[in-house]
């Protein structure tokens, strides 16, 4: 097999990856910190790439639309935790599940109400289209070295903030003691607002660094949403380090395997038993990963130290 | 278990046996259509509540054993086995063995964890469907109704009611049974504490798992009544808003209640039905938009419906007493 | 002298850097009532965990009965008359007191893949759970859900489902937490009552309790067990009179 095909596949495995972890972040946080399942993580994909596509047509400018959806998207998160969500701390993880899921639902319909039922196209600024070729005979697009950037810069921020900020140590402390937060006389719901609203954004900005790649349409996070899932069953729950380790590894994974494991197959059946296998397995990796994984450590590779 | 419980139950099949004389005297056959469809989706919600109900197992991929079903069906009707006695063992064993094997991996872990690995393990076998170019992929492939070597007519629309009818029939009342046995105390304790179920000396994990396995596989029968329905199978049946959906309906009329779910499919897919009506009678083409209603009524339901359906009843109809159902 | 029911050799267990169990060394002699005290945070609970198979230990073995029990799980453990009772009351609250320990007479009565007779009806379950609750004197109670009796009545209730596992030895986290006077006397009874029929490990912050009970008593100090012997020369010990003092206990060892 090609080397560089499988080399490029690799860094489109990476820049997935990032993707999966923008939004396994958010996830994984909440999860960690206020014990919540929320459904509607994936919706939030979707209004960060609708709100960018939105802003980008006003201003004309591909950076000035995100500039302005980064922020609106935040509200809009903060807005979803203290309407909705807030009522749900408290209940148990079968509610919160089917009302985040009647979330879907009625955000689904607004977005088809607003933008209509029709898929959107925000194309790339001419500066954003070209490829670069870091490794000799291998052009690569320069957008997607950017979301690996971008992925890998907010990786580094989240672990700044989790690892060395008083507001990071509030988020460690919240995950395995909320009376003890409170008792410190911080204000636990807006600390919950603030950082939901985070996770908001992550998940947003991962909407809108999809949107020019594929189109923009209605219930676009929810097949990531679930593959966020995998990847935090895979790193631990609250764990944002397993959470990246994990995403990368799912990315990659899900990638190199659509492209190689048909190839390999025909190494060991007929190339018409590959050709049908093939996707099929490959289309199954990820998940059987997530297995393997889970017989040998069924609280995923990096399991948070408290309950 | 309630008396009353059964005399609800009872009324409840009852009003469903009498559909298909009534549609046949007001001359209005797709209501027999309607509710044979309910049926259907009762069998599957039927079987999930003995685990989300009764057990305690939060399950978000449970369409997908439906979808077994289904494509078992459909496979052999696809390579001309149409012999339902032939369909019924293998729909019913696979989904055994995939119930099984889930099962096995899920139940290892609890909470959060439990909820995402069955619905990421429901997602795996909704991706492989697609993947099945040779039976249609992503678009799915027709099906032919299964043959029972003359004894029973599929393509008669009362006699495939009647089926239907008798497999929820029956279904209720073996799980009726099974709730009140010693396996049925097992689980039911479990989903309480498990480690006291534990400590005075079962070994709870293999009978979860049985019970896992045996909703599983109830719902593979609603998935091969399910394609005998549409005469058609895809990787729909799968998508993990299904398995939403029949976690809905269980809620809907009441967990651990069994005829609650029955109740809450009703309810559930008439609203699915009679929603976009009548929000377009109220405003044109808001119809199309009946979801934005929908999702409020699921997250007020959880939020303030405790008990579903079945509390209703026990609120409004039954009252005395008072002390259990709330 | 007959061998230990239960014996305890080199039991260790740490969370982090925190030891709550350390190098343990512990026989249980058959039919003694065998107290284990300490300050909070001694490792009282965690010990109860690791012997009834809840929490795995980090070394040291522990024979049951001349089995060596270290890698068996709970429900194995209880199988072979191993039973324990919950500091915090674990009781099915919904089910009533007679249903209560009806399944924990079910659990040693061969498998329950049995799917299609009623539990609630099976004089084979019903008449040892009545028996039992009789005895206990719940007997009148026995219909009441769970969650209706008072707390003395829970804590009775809790003891019963370990009793009905048929048990040789009991471990008893705290039988008489949260009790009132009365409730904690009645229960003092209970115990005194089962005595000599089995074997009891019992962990209690009760000092008059456990000097009433005792047959002989460890200390227990983080993790490690600094005194074993009866009661009066538990009281006499300088050692355990060090590791109390200046705490409200020290008062209640040397004044019980």
């Amino acid at each position: 097999m090609d080397t560089l095909l499988l080399l490029e596949q690799f860094f489109n495995g990476l820049q997935f990856g990032v993707m999966l972890f923008l939004i396994a972040a958010g996830l994984t946080l909440v999860f960690g910190i206020m014990d919540m399942v929320n459904l509607a993580h994936g919706s939030l994909v979707m209004i960060g790439a609708y709100l960018a596509t939105t802003f980008i047509g006003w201003t004309g400018s591909f950076l000035g639309g995100l500039a302005l959806a980064i922020p609106a998207t935040f509200a809009v998160g903060a807005l979803v935790e203290v309407v909705a969500l807030r009522t749900l701390y408290r209940r148990n993880h079968l509610e919160q599940v089917l009302a985040t899921f009647g979330l879907i639902l009625f955000f689904n319909e607004i977005v088809r109400i607003i933008w209509g039922p029709i898929s959107l196209y925000s194309g790339l600024p001419d500066y954003l289209t070209g490829q670069v070729e870091i490794i000799p005979g291998a052009p690569y697009p320069v957008f997607r070295l950017i979301i690996i950037a971008v992925g890998l810069a907010v990786a580094g921020i989240i672990y700044a903030i989790v690892a060395h900020t008083r507001l990071g140590m509030l988020i460690r402390a919240g995950a395995s003691n909320n009376e003890m937060v409170g008792a410190l006389g911080i204000n636990i719901k807006s600390l919950f607002t603030f950082v939901f609203a985070l996770g908001a954004v992550f998940a947003g900005l991962a909407g809108m660094l999809l949107g020019p790649l594929t189109s923009v349409e209605p219930g676009i996070g929810e097949p990531l949403l679930i593959l966020a899932f995998v990847v935090i069953i895979i790193g631990g729950i609250g764990s944002i380090r397993g959470a990246f380790i994990a995403a990368i590894l799912v990315g990659v994974v899900d990638t190199v395997g659509r492209v190689a494991l048909p190839v390999l197959l025909r190494a060991f059946v007929t190339d018409a038993a590959a050709d049908t296998a093939g996707p099929a397995v490959a289309s199954m990796l990820i998940y059987i990963l997530m297995a393997a994984i889970l017989v040998v450590r069924p609280q995923g590779l990096f399991p948070a130290r408290t309950g | 278990m309630d008396r009353r419980q059964i005399w609800l139950s009872l009324a409840t099949l009852a009003m469903f046996a009498a559909v298909p004389p009534l549609t046949v005297i007001f001359d209005q056959p797709f209501y027999m259509d309607m509710i044979a469809r309910i049926m259907v989706f009762a069998i599957a919600a039927v079987s999930l509540d003995l685990i989300l109900g009764h057990g305690g197992m939060v399950s978000f991929g449970h369409a997908v054993y439906m979808g077994v079903g289904a494509y078992a069906v459909g496979i052999l009707s696809y390579y001309g086995l149409d012999n339902g006695f032939l369909q019924i063992p293998v729909a019913l064993g696979a989904s055994a063995l995939i119930g099984l094997v889930f099962g096995a991996m899920s139940l290892r872990t609890t909470g959060v964890y439990f909820i995402m690995i069955t619905l990421a393990f429901a997602q795996m076998l909704y991706f492989l469907a697609i993947s099945l170019e040779e039976f249609g992929g992503d678009d799915g492939m027709s099906s032919m109704r299964s043959e029972f070597g003359g004894v029973i007519d599929m393509y008669d629309a009362m006699q495939f009611y009647y089926v239907i009818f008798v497999v929820l029939a029956l279904v209720l009342f073996g799980l009726h049974r099974l709730v009140l046995s010693r396996f049925g105390m097992v689980i039911r304790a479990a989903r309480s504490n498990d480690r006291r179920m534990q400590a005075v000396g079962f070994p709870t994990y293999r009978y979860k798992l049985a019970a896992f396995t045996l909703a599983s596989t109830i719902c593979g029968l609603a998935g091969v009544l399910f394609a005998n329905l549409n005469e058609f199978v895809s990787p729909d049946v799968m998508h993990w808003t299904h398995s939403g959906e029949l976690m809905v309906m269980v809620i809907m009329g009441g967990m651990g209640t069994l005829i609650g779910p029955v109740l809450g499919a009703t309810a559930f897919l008439l609203l699915e039905e009679y929603l976009p009506q009548w929000m377009e009678m109220a405003m044109t083409n808001a119809g199309e938009h009946w979801a934005i209603i929908m999702g409020p009524i699921l997250i007020a339901i959880v939020l303030f419906g405790r008990g579903g359906i079945h509390a209703l009843f026990a609120a409004t109809i039954w009252r005395s007493g008072g002390k259990r159902n709330g | 002298m007959a061998e230990p029911i239960l014996q305890i050799e080199g039991l260790a267990k740490s969370f982090g850097s925190l030891v709550a169990t350390d190098d343990l060394h512990l026989d249980i002699e058959q039919g003694e009532i065998h107290a284990i005290i300490g300050p909070n945070g001694a490792g009282k609970t965690t010990l109860i965990a690791q012997l009834s198979g809840e929490l795995k230990s980090d070394s040291g073995r522990v024979r049951f009965a001349g089995r060596d029990i270290t890698t068996l799980s709970m429900p194995a453990r209880s199988a072979l008359g191993l039973a324990r009772s919950f500091q915090i009351t674990s009781i099915f609250p919904d089910f009533s007191a007679l249903d209560n320990v009806a399944l924990s007479v079910q659990a040693h009565a061969g498998h329950s893949f049995r799917f299609w007779r009623p539990a609630g009806r099976d004089p084979g379950l019903r008449a040892p759970a009545r028996k039992i609750l009789d005895e206990i004197g719940l007997g009148s109670r026995a219909d009441e859900p769970a969650a209706n009796l008072s707390h003395g009545e829970q804590r009775q209730l809790e003891i019963a489902m370990a009793l009905a596992t048929r048990p040789s030895l009991l471990l008893l986290d705290e039988p008489m937490a949260g009790m009132g006077r009365d409730e904690s006397a009645k229960m003092v009874n209970l115990l005194r009552d089962l005595k000599g029929r089995h074997t009891i490990v019992l962990i209690e912050h009760d000092m008059d309790a456990v000097f009433a009970l005792a047959d002989r008593i460890t200390v227990l100090v983080y993790g490690r067990a600094i005194a074993t012997g009866a009661p009066g020369d538990i009281r006499a010990n300088d050692e355990v009179r060090a590791a109390y003092l200046g705490t409200e206990t020290a008062q209640e060892v040397s004044s019980a």
